[in-house]
């Protein structure tokens, strides 16, 4: 395909150049395949745009796919039609302010973003967590994990052709927002962590919906996998589909599910570890393949690990205060607030400057967030507002590898593939 | 300043600083991360040392920096992770503010293409020899470098086409 016959057949309205570009970059990669079959005396070959509003591409992801009959010969993505400058936004916010936004970042995991931004607050300020905060936000964020996955779980195989499926997920989702309610109040973009430590302490009624989610989940996940594992269908579906080689997967930076499912246990819980990792048992699941298959197993079991490392933490929960009482680090309590009157001008300083990194200060966080690395690189110049803020999103790099793994594969697989990686457009897209 | 680095790291800087003594302009650690500033011309030469000699396989983000009313006032951050020993570096360089320009680096590591495309899309720095040095978020019809310092946060009325809102009576 020529970039003058793709113009003689679109006429864009908006963004001309844009569009003109996209197509021509399709028409760039790769040039020395477009060398050996120049002329189409069959016409197999077509462009075929697959999005932005595609239900199987989880958000507004926009795929061109020059294809040679069923084959995809070479894909560009076009991404960037969520992008709402959150990074610019930070720039003009206090660092708690700016944290109800990366609840919108990965909005199928929100507690795994806020502990993101407040570690990586905490670790530039110098904040002091109590023990019991970090336990909280361990609990949180498996429990996103184990939500984020789900949500993979059923979309991608209502992608593979089983509709059902979706709702027996959604099922165990409904539990866990039920939980997050109970633990912040909210049950999507929950906000629960602090700066220093967490919004409020667990309720009775929160650990006991946490114990009794942690000791039926398992049989679910059974269920999951009785239904799965040997199923036919699914199987020949996913194995041998959209494989990443083990020797590209780092050097294109995958990251996540996608690399461990290249065989590289790379968990920045493991070699990086925050919060109270340390002290939990927990493995990596991995597997060789790199195909959709591997990248299937290794998130169903990391539920199951996720399961065991909420339970040691339910365990090992000392008691205690939930956030740093340091009225210069954190937020004071609302009784303090309503009181005595230093606990009402704490709050208000708090609300109205911040926490107050040092002046130059520089620092990098990351956390090993569901869909992988997740870092935040936060640069002060001593006000409440930070100078840089930059967020890695590991969905951002896992699109990379996408354009790379579709060449080659049937253009009917595209879904089950785009499932498999589990992009979420909303970080992706900043 | 001293350093405080682990054994992996302190090699690391040390090799950096024997083999590029004169291109390696400072080395200094904050809130515990290590940040190795080196001059812009020695990028490709550093990074091939970096991956080849001492394992930094994995390129986790490249990212600008607006030095707002500072000379060299872009600077280019690379995050950089060694898996056999286990650090994270940062190296910095710096561009001017007419014309910022870089070489490369998507040949090293084929990552670096995506998170290049985001630089020159938000910050307007240039890379040589990029194999599709195109925007990466906003259109291409968009002539602003959105995270400059200068641009406003409430955007640029008009700056970008937007479908009517009154409906085509015709």
């Amino acid at each position: 395909m020529k970039l003058t016959d793709i113009q003689s057949k679109v006429h864009s309205t908006f963004f001309k150049e844009h569009q003109r570009k996209l197509y021509q970059s399709l028409e760039d990669k790769h040039t020395t395949i477009e060398e050996l079959d120049e002329g189409d005396p069959l016409t197999t070959k077509m462009i075929l745009n697959m999005g932005p509003q595609h239900p199987a591409t989880h958000g507004v992801l926009r795929l061109v796919l020059q294809l040679d009959g069923e084959t995809i010969e070479k894909t560009k993505l076009d991404i960037g039609y969520l992008h709402r400058g959150v990074e610019k936004i930070a720039e003009n916010k206090t660092y708690q302010e700016f944290m109800p936004y990366t609840d919108r970042m990965d909005y199928l995991s929100p507690y795994s973003n806020n502990v993101a931004l407040c570690t990586a607050v905490e670790k530039i300020a110098a904040v002091e967590v109590p023990e019991r905060a970090h336990y909280i936000r361990m609990i949180g964020c498996e429990l996103a994990r184990i939500s984020s996955h789900l949500l993979w779980l059923g979309t991608m195989v209502m992608d593979a052709g089983a509709i059902s499926f979706f709702i027996w997920t959604f099922k165990e989702r409904e539990k866990i927002y039920d939980i997050m309610d109970r633990i912040g109040g909210h049950r999507f973009t929950i906000s629960h962590s602090r700066i220093g430590g967490v919004a409020n302490d667990l309720t009775d009624e929160a650990t006991a919906s946490i114990k009794e989610f942690v000791e039926t989940f398992p049989n679910e996940l059974r269920d999951y996998h009785k239904l799965l594992d040997r199923n036919r269908i699914f199987v020949d579906r996913n194995v041998g589909v959209g494989v990443l080689r083990t020797e590209e997967a780092l050097g294109i930076s995958a990251t996540g599910p996608v690399l461990r499912g290249c065989g590289y246990a790379l968990d920045i819980r493991k070699l990086f570890p925050y919060a109270r990792y340390s002290e939990v048992e927990f493995d990596i699941p991995t597997r060789l393949e790199g195909d959709n298959l591997a990248r299937y197993y290794v998130r169903m079991e990391e539920m199951g690990e996720s399961i065991r490392i909420i339970k040691q933490c339910l365990e090992k929960m000392p008691k205690g205060i939930v956030r740093s009482d340091n009225a210069k680090h954190a937020y004071p309590s609302k009784d303090e607030v309503y009181y005595s009157m230093e606990g009402m001008i704490h709050d208000f300083m708090m609300t109205d400057t911040g926490i107050c990194p040092p002046d130059g200060a520089e620092c990098y966080h990351a956390i090993e967030s569901p869909k992988g690395e997740l870092g935040y690189y936060i640069q002060s110049d001593g006000t409440g507002h930070p100078w840089r803020l930059k967020i890695k999103a590991p969905s951002f790099t896992n699109l990379q590898v996408l354009e790379e793994m579709l060449d080659g594969e049937m253009v009917a697989d595209t879904v089950v593939i785009i499932g498999g990686i589990d992009p979420v457009l909303g970080e992706a897209d900043k | 300043m001293s350093l405080k680095l682990t054994e992996p790291l302190q090699k690391t800087v040390d090799s950096l600083t024997e083999n590029f003594s004169a291109k390696v302009i400072e080395v200094y650690q904050s809130s515990g991360d290590t940040f190795i500033r080196i001059e812009a011309d020695a990028l490709r030469e550093i990074c091939t040392h970096l991956k080849q000699e001492l394992h930094y396989v994995y390129l986790s983000d490249i990212f600008g920096i607006d030095r707002y009313t500072s000379e060299e006032r872009f600077e280019v951050v690379y995050n950089l992770l060694s898996l056999r020993d286990r650090t994270r570096i940062f190296l910095k360089v710096r561009c001017e503010e007419e014309n910022p320009e870089l070489e490369s680096v998507t040949d090293i590591w084929p990552a670096a293409n995506w998170n290049e495309r985001e630089v020159y899309d938000m910050f307007g720095v240039r890379f040589n020899n990029h194999p599709d040095l195109r925007r990466i978020f906003m259109p291409e019809d968009f002539e602003y470098y959105p995270l400059r310092k200068e641009f406003p946060l409430l955007g640029i009325p008009g700056s970008i086409e937007l479908p009517s809102t009154t409906p085509n009576t015709d």
